[in-house]
């Protein structure tokens, strides 16, 4: 699927690049990344027992006119272990265009929904890299078409989304992989990837809130992992969802919502809300704090924010070099002894370079908690990154 | 005896405060007045795009370059619009912030992050913050208001040998940054060529010079490089426009979420 896209992509661009004068814009990030993991046991022997490194270059092309905005973005990593971890995307390959109150484009994009910081439940149109970002932040490029209305009473979009990709997942010869290998994936639709999923937003500001109304009907991008004697199937079921999004301002206070009603294989409602509260030049600096709290609830015992409680500290130096620390710790108020806590931070050096650390821990006794899986995972990942 | 003398002195204290009471009343009318008559100058404008560097320097004398272009839009009887993109340093390329000012209320304002594809709300009430790390905070580049100051004439004066009118405003707002600001406004054309930004705590905090003020749709005055000194910690921020376009014909809609997604 990737190289048709990349083959037709090639064509499109080599034809817009006759076609007009306008002069393609390069940039793009190049980065080597270690992580080391604190205890030696990995799933399988052939996983690295504490450092597994890699190297990432994501280029990025754009072309702007005044009624369009061409992108090709790509992406590819290589692992020092993990055969899965190395793999390369388009993450995008569009081209927009817009008229008056009205938005049209068509090809590979990525598109994010939600407000909520520990976890984005709403945002479903795009499959999550996992093997890229641990947090699920990473996403993988979706085919699509979308129209877009900005009206006096909202936004309307409208997508039309060929094609289904499957979920990146760690392989065993990796660290933050399943106890046993990955089979095929089995789908529930005969289509199997080549399904045709809809989806609908509405979204509005009105004063202080901003609203946001989603309907999702396809493949459920999310896969129900079923344990067989010789390893894992990932199994992709069918779903439609509901969701709402709601974000208020107040102050130095946003105040937020995300909730879903899903029916795929399991029928439930999930949530998760919570504030985002700013200080501004705490200590008589420059720094900004701010405090992020957010409750999880999902009817799944087997979710892993079924009953949890986020909460966070993001430190801004607004300094030259733009530091930033943030320290977060997501608690199961159902278990006491399971809890993941993350630290990042991040800092520019000089125009071009840009350094992160990561650090993730996780604990957990109670066996049939997904976390369960990851206890002996605790990692600090150091990033080094040439902006170009 | 001694009566007399209490009720002569509190007359005349009573006195001398209504004098006093009067002419700081006359001096906030003409106070209102050059205020009035430096919006009046910078209205009819309609929209403008704009290409400025800026340049950090701390106190060792480091230095540190952004690129950012501005699309503002006139609202009359409220804020003006505005959308800021940057294009670097490389790490944020492509970040934008749309900002809707209010002449009472905050701020509305959002920030699009490329890299995640999503439009963050920013909580405004607080402007005293600094913009991308520099002296200037976000409220010193919010739009001139009527409504957000109130005005007090000081003096007629020179500087650097053109004449001006001195001009202290003070922030209505309690979340302002700022107990006051002395405002030096060019007798020529109304346009302010110094301000001093006086902290929480009343001390001077930031001197602000205009300088190279150009003329354009015959009417409109603007500075090309505004210098801003933290005097407390020594670091400095210079934006300079290098270009600067009017009536480029933007409208409403180039100032929503959606162009904040598409701004490039």
């Amino acid at each position: 699927m990737k190289l048709t896209a990349l083959c037709g992509g090639a064509t499109l661009l080599a034809l817009s690049q006759s076609a007009h004068a306008e002069p393609w814009q390069h940039s793009g990030e190049a980065q080597v990344q270690q992580r080391g993991f604190f205890q030696k046991k990995p799933h399988s022997e052939n996983a690295p027992k504490h450092w597994q490194g890699s190297v990432m270059i994501e280029p990025l092309w754009q072309k702007v006119t005044d009624s369009s905005l061409t992108s090709v973005k790509l992406f590819g990593r290589v692992d020092s272990h993990d055969k899965e971890r190395t793999h390369w995307d388009i993450r995008e390959l569009s081209y927009l265009t817009y008229w008056d109150d009205y938005e049209f484009k068509i090809g590979i994009d990525k598109v994010f929904w939600g407000v909520t910081e520990s976890q984005h439940l709403v945002d479903v149109i795009n499959q999550t890299d996992s093997v890229e970002g641990f947090d699920g932040e990473d996403k993988l490029g979706q085919p699509m078409a979308q129209f877009k209305a900005v009206k006096e009473i909202g936004t309307f979009d409208f997508w039309i989304l060929p094609y289904f990709r499957e979920r990146t997942l760690p392989s065993t010869e990796g660290r933050l992989a399943f106890p046993l290998p990955l089979l095929d994936a089995q789908f529930e639709s005969s289509k199997e990837h080549n399904t045709l999923d809809l989806a609908m937003r509405y979204s509005h500001t009105l004063e202080d809130w901003d609203i946001g109304l989603s309907y999702f009907d396809g493949t459920n991008r999310e896969p129900y992992l079923q344990q067989r004697p010789n390893g894992i199937t990932p199994f992709y079921a069918q779903m439609w969802q509901l969701g709402t999004d709601i974000q208020g301002v107040f102050g130095d206070w946003l105040l937020k919502l995300e909730a879903i009603h899903r029916d795929s294989l399991e029928t439930y409602f999930a949530m998760t809300t919570g504030f985002e509260y700013t200080q501004v030049g705490i200590f008589d600096t420059v720094m900004d704090l701010g405090w992020i709290a957010e409750y999880s609830f999902d009817e799944r015992d087997s979710a892993f924010n079924q009953n949890d409680l986020f909460v966070g500290w993001r430190l801004a130096f607004n300094d030259m070099d733009g530091y930033e620390i943030l320290f977060g710790l997501s608690q199961d108020l159902d278990s006491q002894h399971t809890f993941s806590a993350k630290l990042e931070a991040s800092g520019r050096v000089g125009e071009n370079w840009k350094w992160q650390v990561d650090a993730w821990a996780f604990a957990s006794d109670q066996s049939n908690s997904p976390l369960f899986l990851l206890k002996d995972e605790d990692f600090i990942e150091l990033s080094l990154s040439y902006y170009f | 005896m001694k009566m007399v003398i209490k009720r002569t002195l509190t007359a005349s204290f009573v006195t001398l405060s209504l004098i006093s009471a009067f002419s700081v009343l006359a001096d906030q009318g003409k106070g209102l007045e050059l205020a009035k008559l430096r919006k009046q100058a910078d209205s009819g404008w309609q929209d403008s795009q704009a290409t400025l560097t800026m340049e950090l320097k701390n106190a060792a004398g480091d230095t540190s370059l952004r690129k950012l272009r501005i699309k503002s839009l006139e609202v009359n009887n409220d804020g003006d619009k505005g959308l800021t993109i940057f294009d670097t340093p490389r790490d944020v390329k492509g970040t934008a912030f749309l900002n809707h000012s209010h002449a009472v209320k905050p701020d509305d304002q959002w920030l699009y992050l490329p890299a995640l594809k999503r439009v963050k709300r920013i909580a405004s009430r607080n402007k005293s913050g600094p913009f991308m790390g520099s002296e200037f905070a976000y409220e010193d580049l919010s739009s001139f208001e009527l409504e957000k100051y109130t005005f007090n004439f000081i003096e007629e004066t020179t500087l650097d040998g053109q004449s001006v009118y001195l001009v202290e405003q003070v922030p209505v707002d309690r979340y302002s940054g700022y107990t006051k600001q002395r405002v030096w406004l060019a007798k020529s054309h109304y346009q302010p060529l110094k301000v001093e930004f006086y902290d929480r705590k009343n001390a001077l905090l930031k001197t602000l010079e205009l300088k190279g003020y150009q003329k354009y749709l015959d009417k409109i005055w603007r500075a090309n490089t505004l210098v801003m000194n933290n005097v407390q910690t020594q670091k400095a921020t210079t934006l300079t426009t290098t270009k600067l376009v009017f009536k480029t014909g933007l409208q409403v809609n180039d100032f929503n979420k959606a162009s904040l997604k598409r701004a490039r």
